[in-house]
């Protein structure tokens, strides 16, 4: 099968997604004899910066130049991308916020399969494509089968595929800008609002006391806010506490809220989906407190402990001042 | 405004184990509880809010069988006016493609203005709400986070990385997938769901919806599970299990050590 392999890679001002290279890892493992190639979009300046950069990693570089794409609108993308593709096409994005808004209606407008937020590519067999996915939270992976006899449209979960170690590339970039035309749209971007700073930056807190939906109504809050106390902690949290209103989210971890890097993550009542783990770096210490034995977050935290945070915690700040004060 | 959102009934796993059968082609059922998908509940709420803001009507549509029956009702005692089922026996084993062909068939009887999906269910994937808004050749939105109502449009934000937000106008009718925390989705008791208990419920077949049965189902899905595992993603956790009280002594020793308690 000689099915061509393309990747859309993301840029911000210029600057190539870290998913450049982890979509060229997913495409050596569906086809190591591939000679994929990376398109990318935008305007200007910004968007040959971003094509040389990418010749780095791709033999070839299709860049699409229309100021209407300065910012991405994934509408217009899909039409360009509808243009520009051959049938039967592989085609790999990133599965966050814009590949999330483009991949599915792509595969409709491509008539190709789709698969969404691949962990892993677990072999080729023909057209039938094996797939790692994710369900329920993370807590149960699948094996899928995907037919790929029209092509695919495959979104990739950041940071699942290690960059390959490659040969320079020199890529050779191939304008394809006239062949997309104009571009229009029911959506029209306006602006891009920045989240507000909030009372208390969790970045900068070398201890942060985590708290996820384990921590059940937000009179229980005291207790995770008495324990960062004593620590001389933060209290941050997971999404499901910022969706019931209970913390602000400038308190949230998280890929759609803040990225941390404390040294240590006391991880209470969160069961550890990846958009909540994407926003720790820096390897901190992790130690998860879950009721749930089969939480995800036991997978990447260093020290787990199955019980209930609204007894567990209690005692840990009471252990937490009886050292403190005969340290004092 | 006529607002058509479009719901699942999802195994309900924010406080449920999830146990594999042996085979590992399947969730052990015998003590699994459902529940409305999570994100659905937030776009039903939405459409409600919409509803009381500018008038109009809410219905929610699943595709399923009898036993999906429960979270329309669960719905409609939010306020949703109208149940729909869609369901046959020619749409088991639909991949999302065919769940979206079903339910364009279904939009398709109607004037929706609005097409509201949760963000993604149970399987992540996020996929249903892109796909039917490329079916109807509608405007799509995802991981939309605020809707206001203009003539003829909507101005809406999506949430995009680090919390910040993309804000957009969309012109109806359009489709967009709802992101949890958008609003705070109203309380339902059992009394609310008895009061709606004997309203009618609307259900179409295939050939009620005019669908060739080989587009969707088994047969046409071009995605399949072919099973499941429980996953090992990190070195995993040193677990430990001691008694509670040793545990908060190790803790304590462990965050004393990483230099926390200086």
């Amino acid at each position: 099968m000689t099915a061509r392999i393309f990747a859309y890679v993301m840029h911000k001002a210029g600057v190539v997604d870290d998913s450049a290279a982890e979509l060229l890892a997913a495409i050596k493992q569906i086809d190591a004899a591939a000679a994929p190639t990376a398109i990318v979009s935008g305007s200007g300046a910004e968007l040959d910066s971003a094509c040389s950069s990418l010749c780095a990693f791709y033999p070839e570089i299709w860049k699409i130049s229309n100021a209407a794409l300065s910012y991405p609108n994934a509408e217009l993308i899909r039409k360009a991308l509808v243009k520009l593709l051959p049938p039967g096409a592989i085609l790999l994005l990133a599965h966050e916020h814009f590949g999330i808004d483009l991949a599915p209606g792509l595969s409709i407008r491509l008539n190709t399969a789709f698969v969404p937020d691949a962990l892993a590519i677990a072999g080729r067999v023909g057209v039938l494509l094996n797939v790692v996915r994710q369900e329920f939270g993370g807590q149960i992976s699948a094996n899928v089968e995907c037919d790929i006899s029209s092509g695919v449209v495959l979104t990739v979960r950041p940071g699942a595929f290690k960059p390959p170690v490659i040969a320079p590339a020199n890529g050779n970039v191939v304008d394809k800008s006239g062949e997309v035309g104009a571009l229009t749209s029911g959506r029209r971007y306006v602006e891009t609002v920045m989240a507000e700073s909030g009372e208390v930056d969790i970045t900068k807190h070398s201890i942060l006391v985590s708290v996820g939906r384990g921590i059940q109504e937000k009179d229980n809050l005291s207790i995770a806010q008495d324990l960062a106390e004593a620590l001389g902690a933060a209290v941050s949290c997971s999404r499901p506490v910022v969706d019931a209103k209970w913390l602000e989210k400038s308190r949230q971890v998280g890929s759609s809220g803040k990225t941390v890097k404390p040294k240590v993550y006391l991880a209470c009542g969160i069961s550890g989906a990846f958009q909540h783990l994407a926003g720790l770096k820096g390897s901190p210490f992790i130690i998860a407190i879950n009721k749930n034995p089969k939480a995800p977050i036991f997978q990447v935290a260093d020290i787990g402990i199955v019980d209930d945070i609204l007894e567990f915690l209690p005692e840990l700040t009471s252990k937490v001042r009886e050292l403190r004060s005969k340290a004092a | 405004m006529e607002i058509l959102v479009c719901v699942k009934r999802v195994l309900d796993t924010s406080e449920n184990e999830i146990e594999l059968n042996r085979e590992g082609t399947g969730i052990e059922l015998d003590e699994a509880v459902y529940s409305i998908n999570e994100p659905d509940n937030y776009a039903v709420e939405e459409a409600l809010q919409i509803v009381a803001r500018v008038g109009g009507k809410v219905t929610v549509v699943t595709v399923g069988g009898e036993d999906d029956e429960e979270v329309l009702r669960r719905e409609m005692a939010m306020g949703a006016q109208q149940g729909v089922l869609l369901s046959d026996a020619a749409f088991n084993g639909s991949d999302a493609k065919g769940v979206a062909t079903i339910l364009k068939s279904f939009v398709q009887k109607g004037a929706y203005h609005l097409i509201l999906t949760g963000v993604q269910a149970d399987d992540g994937g996020a996929q249903v709400g892109g796909m039917l808004a490329a079916m109807l050749d509608y405007p799509f939105a995802s991981l939309v986070n605020s809707i206001e109502v203009l003539p003829g449009k909507l101005k809406i934000s999506r949430e995009i990385e680090g919390g910040n937000r993309e804000i957009n106008e969309i012109e109806l009718p359009c489709v967009l997938s709802i992101q949890t925390g958008i609003n705070e989705p109203r309380y339902v008791g059992m009394r609310g769901i008895r009061a709606v208990a004997s309203v009618p419920i609307s259900t179409y077949g295939a050939s009620e919806l005019q669908i060739d049965p080989g587009t969707v189902g088994k047969l046409a899905a071009k995605v399949k599970r072919l099973d499941y595992f429980v996953p090992t993603l990190g070195k995993g956790a040193e677990m430990l299990d001691g008694g509670r009280e040793d545990n908060v002594e190790r803790v304590t020793e462990l965050i004393a050590a990483k230099g926390g308690l200086r």
